[in-house]
């Protein structure tokens, strides 16, 4: 078991008298329920009354915010086009394509700032205010981990310069003024000027090579030496000071820490003018000792510095777990570790679960918008790109999504649909169709079984129908029934519902001879079950009853074997009451009503089919 | 087409629905409403696209679009309507239509009426109560028609507190959206794939007529009225397939055209000009299709913008008898001479595109990836 990196915080949860009372909890995927029991602390076996709330607890308290909400749409939107960049795509492509990521996830980062920062300075009570601002600076720590990791990891120049010029162009221009404003200090303001502008900087388009730089800078800072050793500005203090700080003297600079609102603007400073050609490798020793510069001992450092310095150490592994504890919410590490991933800088780093850590990060981060009622859709494509527990956590997930209403359900179908998770289809449509069959929605309960492809439900809600049949003696929901087009053959039960109507739009047509041929098949073929053979020997009596033989010989043989078939099958009964005994009588009566009809269609359809045409 | 602006506003858009002009007015669009879905809390917003006169301190350019005022609304936002200039209707997953009037003077909204269970399952007097989701909404000054999940259909009229006509079970299934065809006559759409006509001068709860495709009964999402012709109706269905229907003629479909990978989820002609039809779908694309018979030389012009354009000819099912006379675009059947040029708006797929509307030049719509797009150049 691995050590505790800091002391667990405790929360604590209003109107829960811990002190007394046990308290119970679970967790869920992002939260925890608890409540307290009604067992007390003490041995005692008297039941206090206890505190009749059920209380959710939640760490990830940024899911939630308005404002970072888009930051997590917007990152979603730059994480599927990171992992669409064509992996064929080598070198220079591909990682100005990395580092245009890069930058674009900084922006959002930027853009999400401005707007709490707005929102914090326009804040109405002073408490959401601080809390507004402390995001803020969270948010601007995360773009400035961001950015140095671009600069480190990603981008990685040739040769670091820290592009922080100290703005001597506007320092300059300052100068001149002063030096207008006071003649007697003309001349060496405009010394200092000279010396700010011939400063040797490397400029993106500059195409000197590192040791002319070095050379040419060399000999700046051999000169500003000498104005010190002459003491050219010792009339001016202010100026002095600024030439000192010019040629990186760490004293001066610390004399101006109020300016330097913290140690990595010290670092970046101090380096620009001691040693602005320095190599990343080495960034770390002079981080490490800027800090301690600057802090002076009076501080300790804080978790940022912490991150920091571990980018300037290039440990990205420490980066990346400094930034878990330090923030509350799995988005950045997530998503800068992705980006790193994609640079091929991480090593496989196996974790106990056996996936790796960006697959790691990515699944907790997917799993806590799971946990949101309305960013689970943000989750799904993350958990895409998790090769080996994506799936598994995507199809546990959806699975308990909550689905009020049918356009909900048809979204999560479809994502289901598009990953052939065909289970989770089935299992959906499965509920949703008994929802429907619960609320006599036997339309849309066919309609989830015909997505589905589950035969079995449509049996159960084709025998629905035909009970309803059998109730009411005519069909509900005919223009389903009438319009059931080639979703009758999932199941035989519906295809047998299909023709039994279209026996009675035939009959109702007056095609006879059609309608009687299809109601023999329906018995022949077995389609029809059993308990509904008498129904449909019954519906022939009409058509055995016409003026003219409809039933040819043949089928009225047919119908009979039907009809023995299923009285000489009739399981016998016992002693039974009167109501058994008066639905028995009408059974006897039907069947012999039956018998007689047969029999005397038979003759008829005997005399007719032997006589010759015609006569 | 000039560029489509986008922003992510924290909450899914399930409708978006531009205001509409006062008659005779020259103006273009400004106002729209959104609603939002699946939140613990959603909102019917309104926003704006006029010039504020000003550029604010970000530099905002006309385009972007700003929240004027919202509300809170009881459950999703499955349909939402302008009734009038000041009145917003909208139908809740809850069951409940309610009508919101906007206060344009402190720019308020507020909730004018309210029919709470339009639509359930087992009625409000049974112990199992359960209230249903109700899916579509019409308005045609003063008469509101709704449907819902329980296959029911609703008449209201604005101020009276009662529907003034509720047909039960006109349904078996799901109704997913209705629109009217002529005045007292309404067209719905099932998830068993059929339209039905239903008119309200007629006593009896049966429809007048359904019309239902050939094939696999795909259920159908979205439906709309050609603006001028007002037997010329368009379907899209779960399987993202655009029907075009002559309901006077027979009962299959005139047209199929294979559209989108995913549901359809609307489906609009242009208001003014007709020949130009918007398609929005779950597979996060919207479409521009345009069958107007223009030459050739037009297709230069869509080319920037949107990311692919595609040319398809109409599949026509065996319409013996189609009248040479009518004059639409959509039911001509002449492939060779009507090819339809497709045009995808949106710069990059995202996720789903709930819901779009068009007026006059400006088209707006709204994403599960929390972002409201418009654009007010559509045609140039």
């Amino acid at each position: 078991m691995e050590e505790l990196d800091g002391e667990p915080a405790v929360t604590v949860i209003p109107g829960v008298n811990s002190k007394k009372n046990q308290m119970c909890f679970d967790w869920g995927p992002g939260e925890m329920l608890v409540c307290e029991t009604s067992f007390s602390k003490k041995e005692k076996s008297e039941m206090v009354p206890s505190c009749p709330f059920i209380y959710i607890i939640r760490k990830d308290v940024d899911v939630y915010s308005q404002i970072l909400r888009k930051l997590f749409n917007e990152s979603h939107g730059i994480f599927l086009g990171l992992q669409r960049i064509d992996e064929e795509l080598t070198g220079k492509s591909r990682k100005s394509q990395l580092v245009r990521v890069s930058k674009n996830y900084r922006s959002v980062i930027r853009a999400c700032m401005e707007e709490m920062h707005q929102v914090a300075i326009t804040a109405k009570d002073p408490a959401s205010g601080r809390q507004f601002s402390s995001q803020v600076s969270i948010l601007s720590a995360m773009e400035l981990i961001w950015n140095l990791c671009e600069i480190l990891f990603i981008e990685v120049a040739p040769v670091t310069i820290l592009v922080l010029q100290g703005r001597l162009d506007e320092a300059r221009q300052m100068l001149s003024k002063e030096a207008d404003a006071s003649p007697a200090s003309a001349g060496i303001c405009r010394i200092m000027g000279d010396l700010m502008r011939t400063m040797p900087i490397l400029s993106p388009g500059n195409t000197q090579t590192l040791t002319e730089l070095e050379l040419k800078w060399q000999h700046w800072h051999e000169e500003c030496e000498r104005y010190l050793q002459d003491s050219t500005f010792a009339t001016n203090p202010h100026l002095e000071s600024l030439l000192k700080i010019m040629l990186g003297d760490e004293a001066a600079l610390l004399e101006q820490k109020e300016l330097l609102s913290n140690w990595y603007h010290f670092l970046v400073t101090r380096l620009l003018y001691s040693n602005p050609t320095v190599k990343p490798i080495d960034l770390h020793y002079y981080a490490q000792s800027s800090l301690d510069l600057f802090l002076g001992g009076e501080s300790s450092p804080e978790p940022l510095d912490n991150i920091l310095l571990a980018a300037f150490e290039f440990d990205i592994h420490q980066v990346i777990k400094e930034c878990s504890i330090a923030l509350s919410n799995w988005w950045f590490v997530a998503h800068l570790t992705d980006l790193l991933d994609h640079c091929k800088l991480l090593q496989s780093h196996n974790l106990y679960f056996g996936s790796n850590m960006r697959e790691f990060l990515l699944l907790e981060y997917a799993s806590g918008l799971f946990a949101h009622p309305s960013l689970w859709q943000l989750g799904v494509d993350y958990f895409d790109y998790c090769p080996k527990l994506g799936r598994v956590s995507l199809e546990l997930h959806i699975e308990r999504i909550p689905l009020n209403t049918e356009q909900k359900a048809l979204k999560v179908l479809r994502i289901c649909e598009q990953r052939q998770m065909t289970e989770q289809v089935r299992s959906i449509c499965k509920i949703l169709a008994m929802k429907a069959v619960r609320n006599n929605r036997l339309g849309s309960a066919l309609s989830w079984s015909i997505r589905a492809k589950d035969a079995a439900f449509a049996t159960l809600v084709s025998d629905r129908f035909l009970r309803d049949y059998c109730e009411r003696g005519c069909f509900s929901d005919l223009d389903l029934i009438d319009n059931l087009g080639p979703a009758m053959m999932l199941s035989d039960r519906l295809t047998f519902l299909g023709k039994y109507r279209e026996f009675h739009r035939m009959y109702g047509e007056k095609r006879f001879a059609d309608a009687a041929s299809l109601l023999l098949s329906l018995m022949t073929s077995r389609i029809a079950p059993r308990s509904f053979w008498m129904t449909l020997l019954t519906d022939a009596l009409p058509l055995l009853e016409q003026k003219q033989v409809i039933f040819s010989a043949e089928q009225t043989y047919e119908l009979m074997r039907c009809l023995e078939d299923l009285t000489s099958r009739r399981p016998v009964r016992g002693e039974s009451d009167i109501q058994q005994l008066q639905d028995e009588d009408i059974e006897t009566t039907k069947v012999e009503m039956l018998r007689l009809a047969l029999a005397r269609n038979l003759a008829r359809a005997i005399i007719r089919e032997g006589s010759l045409e015609g006569s | 087409m000039e560029e489509i602006y986008a922003k992510f506003v924290s909450q899914k858009i399930s409708k978006t629905r531009w205001r509409p002009l006062p008659p005779g007015s020259l103006q273009t669009a400004e106002t729209f409403a959104t609603g939002s879905w699946d939140n613990e809390e959603n909102y019917v917003s309104l926003w704006s696209i006029g010039d504020f006169g000003n550029l604010d301190s970000d530099g905002g350019f006309e385009g972007d679009h700003q929240l004027l005022c919202d509300i809170r609304h009881h459950g999703d936002v499955m349909d939402l309507q302008f009734f009038d200039q000041e009145r917003i209707v909208t139908a809740s997953s809850t069951g409940c239509v309610t009508v919101f009037l906007h206060h344009p003077n402190n720019q308020t909204l507020s909730v004018n009426q309210q029919w709470t269970t339009a639509h359930y399952h087992a009625g409000p007097g049974s112990p199992s109560y359960s209230s249903a989701p109700c899916t579509g909404v019409v308005c045609n000054n003063p008469e509101i028609v709704t449907v819902g999940e329980d296959g029911r259909i609703n008449l209201f009229r604005a101020d009276h507190k009662e529907a003034v006509r509720t047909i039960d079970n006109a349904d078996s299934s799901t109704l997913h959206a209705v629109t009217f065809l002529r005045t007292p006559e309404i067209l719905t759409v099932n998830s068993i794939g059929q339209l039905k006509i239903w008119d309200f001068r007629q006593q009896g709860n049966e429809p007048s007529q359904i019309l239902s495709l050939t094939g696999d009964r795909v259920p159908l999402h979205c439906v709309d009225r050609h603006p001028n012709q007002q037997h010329v109706v368009a379907t899209g269905g779960q399987d993202g397939m655009l029907s075009i229907w002559d309901v006077r003629q027979g009962t299959m479909p005139v047209s199929l055209l294979k559209a989108h990978e995913a549901e359809m989820w609307e489906v609009h002609f242009h208001p003014s000009n007709p020949d130009h039809l918007f398609t929005c779908s779950e597979d996060g694309s919207l479409w521009h299709w345009d069958a107007s018979t223009d030459v050739p030389e037009k297709s230069s012009l869509f080319h920037q913008g949107g990311r692919s354009s595609t040319f398809l000819s109409h599949s026509i099912s065996n319409q013996a008898n189609v009248h040479q006379s009518v004059i639409s675009s959509w039911l001509s059947n002449d492939p060779a001479k009507d090819r339809i040029e497709i045009t995808s708006l949106l710069p990059s797929r995202s996720l789903s595109v709930n819901s779009l509307d068009v007026l006059g030049p400006c088209l707006v719509c709204g994403t599960d990836a929390e972002a409201i797009y418009v654009t007010r150049h559509l045609f140039s």
